[in-house]
């Protein structure tokens, strides 16, 4: 690990002014940012410790959805009664998800920016975009049963980790965030992760310095929730396919699909066929996709993921 | 009795005397690095291990498990993967288990931390290690102290009503069965294969305690 200097932020503006140091980085669970600075692909001359910022809330939104703290932990999140009654499809993408020691300590903003895993990007002798931008990428042409298929470019093939951020896709969720000038926003969580383009470095819509302090969720749409995750063994493991549903009665509904692209896949228009069955949804899905011989299963994986979760909404 | 003839190190003792050495034949290096920009840099954390508080100044690098057992020798806690991936150090800190070789020695600032130490020791021993003993719940015994640690805060995670990923109605309390014990201790690895032991210790345990 290079070495760092370390400084615990009382306040939102105090963050902010940290963040302008040099070299400057936020740490909250720290799961993911500590594993990779142990590994030196992350190098942090400065770390900011945002966890006396008092964002570990979730309360109400006077519009009737859920505003979820940056520093909610994955547990408590998964856990929280309204969560598990409203949002079913959120407390079982996160339950799906790493371990209990892990999900006791990773945030709900770090699990939104969380790094892949792709097995490149961690074996620091290949070459690799995300963490040399220009250096190539040793997945293309390498071993990628676990690598994307969708939104793909030239310069990365990575999929993004996450199980939480695929149910928030299906949800609706919107990222609330403060800049270093103070200035606040909200960014649809459609909006939030990029796809690689020529660009695999950068992973978010997020400007630097700017401090995720929450995530909403719309309110409560009904509806049968299911988050079926297909992974190598039964439990701590990630996705080579998952997929987050809400179904309603009439057999309507929203579908994103996880362990297939550089971020949380949906397709609105897709959701228009979930009535014909989940082969007309896959197609149009997983159109312009492009595999290789080792992930071309994924598309077969997401139609018949897809057909169990459909039956079991009906069942 | 043990004999009073042989010296008597334990093997905890050797391995902390192994920790000093190490470190003496470290700190050249560390003199070499603070000519650099990469020098480490100190700072302090004051913290309550197993009840007792305790200050040190530590180089920011340094994860809660090494602060733990090479700068306050408590050893049962085990650095197996060192990346959060095989469960060896899980600790309880505040209550809840972590990995504390994922997690910074100066952002536990005024926490509460229990170790294996901590829960009980060979004349008195927690009723899950005693539990583990009884049911065989180990070969090597490397992975044990952070899968009791586990074990513990899995059964108080049931008891608080978290649901799990085979918790069937996320809506009701989750019981204590097979099933829901394999998903809870699976950041948990033991390469001797000691699992069904594992579950039938904490299922004792669980029966015990309801």
């Amino acid at each position: 690990m290079k070495a760092f200097t370390y400084e615990r932020v009382r306040s939102p503006a105090e963050a902010a002014a940290a963040a302008r140091k040099p070299g400057a980085k936020f740490i909250a669970g720290g799961t993911n940012l500590l594993d990779l600075m142990k590994l030196q692909i992350e190098t942090p001359r400065h770390l900011i410790d945002v966890n006396g910022l008092a964002l570990d809330k979730i309360d109400k939104t006077p519009d009737g959805g859920l505003r979820i703290g940056a520093l909610v932990r994955n547990t408590d999140l998964a856990a929280d009664k309204r969560v598990r009654r409203d949002y079913a499809v959120l407390s079982r993408a996160l339950l799906a998800g790493a371990s209990g020691q892990l999900r006791n300590k990773a945030t709900t903003a770090g699990n939104l920016l969380q790094r892949t895993r792709c097995p490149y990007f961690y074996d620091t002798n290949m070459p690799c975009n995300k963490r040399m931008p220009g250096a190539g990428c040793s997945a293309i042409g390498g071993f990628t049963r676990s690598h994307a298929v969708l939104g793909t470019s030239e310069a990365c093939i990575a999929t993004h980790p996450s199980d939480m951020a695929v149910a928030m896709r299906a949800l609706g969720a919107e990222v609330e965030t403060v800049k270093p000038d103070g200035a606040v926003r909200t960014i649809p969580i459609a909006d939030f992760h990029r796809l690689p383009g020529a660009t695999p470095h950068l992973e978010t819509a997020l400007a630097p310095g700017e401090l995720i302090t929450a995530v909403t969720l719309p309110k409560p749409i009904g509806g049968v929730h299911i988050y079926q995750k297909v992974r190598d063994r039964a439990s701590y493991a990630f996705a080579l396919v998952s997929v987050a549903a809400i179904v309603q009665r009439d057999g309507s509904g929203r579908v994103a699909v996880g362990g297939v692209a550089h971020k949380p896949w949906r397709v609105e228009a897709a959701e228009a066929q979930l009535r014909r069955g989940a082969k007309p949804t896959a197609d149009l899905l997983l159109s312009g996709a492009k595999t290789t011989p080792d992930n071309a299963y994924k598309l077969t994986l997401v139609e018949r993921t897809l057909g169990a979760v459909l039956a079991q909404a009906r069942a | 009795m043990p004999p009073i003839e042989t010296p008597s190190i334990s093997r905890r003792c050797l391995v902390a005397a192994g920790a000093a050495s190490a470190a003496a034949t470290a700190s050249p290096l560390a003199a070499t690095a603070a000519s650099n920009a990469d020098a480490p840099v100190l700072a302090k954390v004051s913290f309550e291990i197993n009840g007792k508080p305790q200050t040190l100044e530590l180089d920011t690098r340094t994860t809660l498990l090494d602060a733990l057992r090479e700068h306050l020798k408590l050893t049962g806690t085990k650095k197996g993967c060192d990346h959060g991936q095989c469960g060896a150090c899980t600790v309880i800190v505040e209550g809840r288990r972590i990995n504390s070789c994922l997690s910074l020695a100066v952002m536990h600032e005024g926490d509460r931390v229990t170790t294996i130490e901590g829960l009980g020791a060979p004349d008195r021993l927690h009723p899950m290690q005693a539990a583990f003993v009884k049911h065989d719940g180990y070969q090597c015994g490397y992975c044990t102290p952070g899968q009791i640690c586990s074990a513990v805060a899995v059964l108080d995670e049931i008891k608080a009503g978290i649901p799990s990923h085979v918790s069937a109605d996320l809506t009701a309390s989750p019981e204590v069965s097979g099933e829901e014990l394999r998903e809870r201790m699976s950041g948990n690895i033991c390469r001797c294969g000691a699992y069904s032991n594992i579950v039938e210790a904490i299922t004792e345990v669980a029966g015990r305690t309801a």
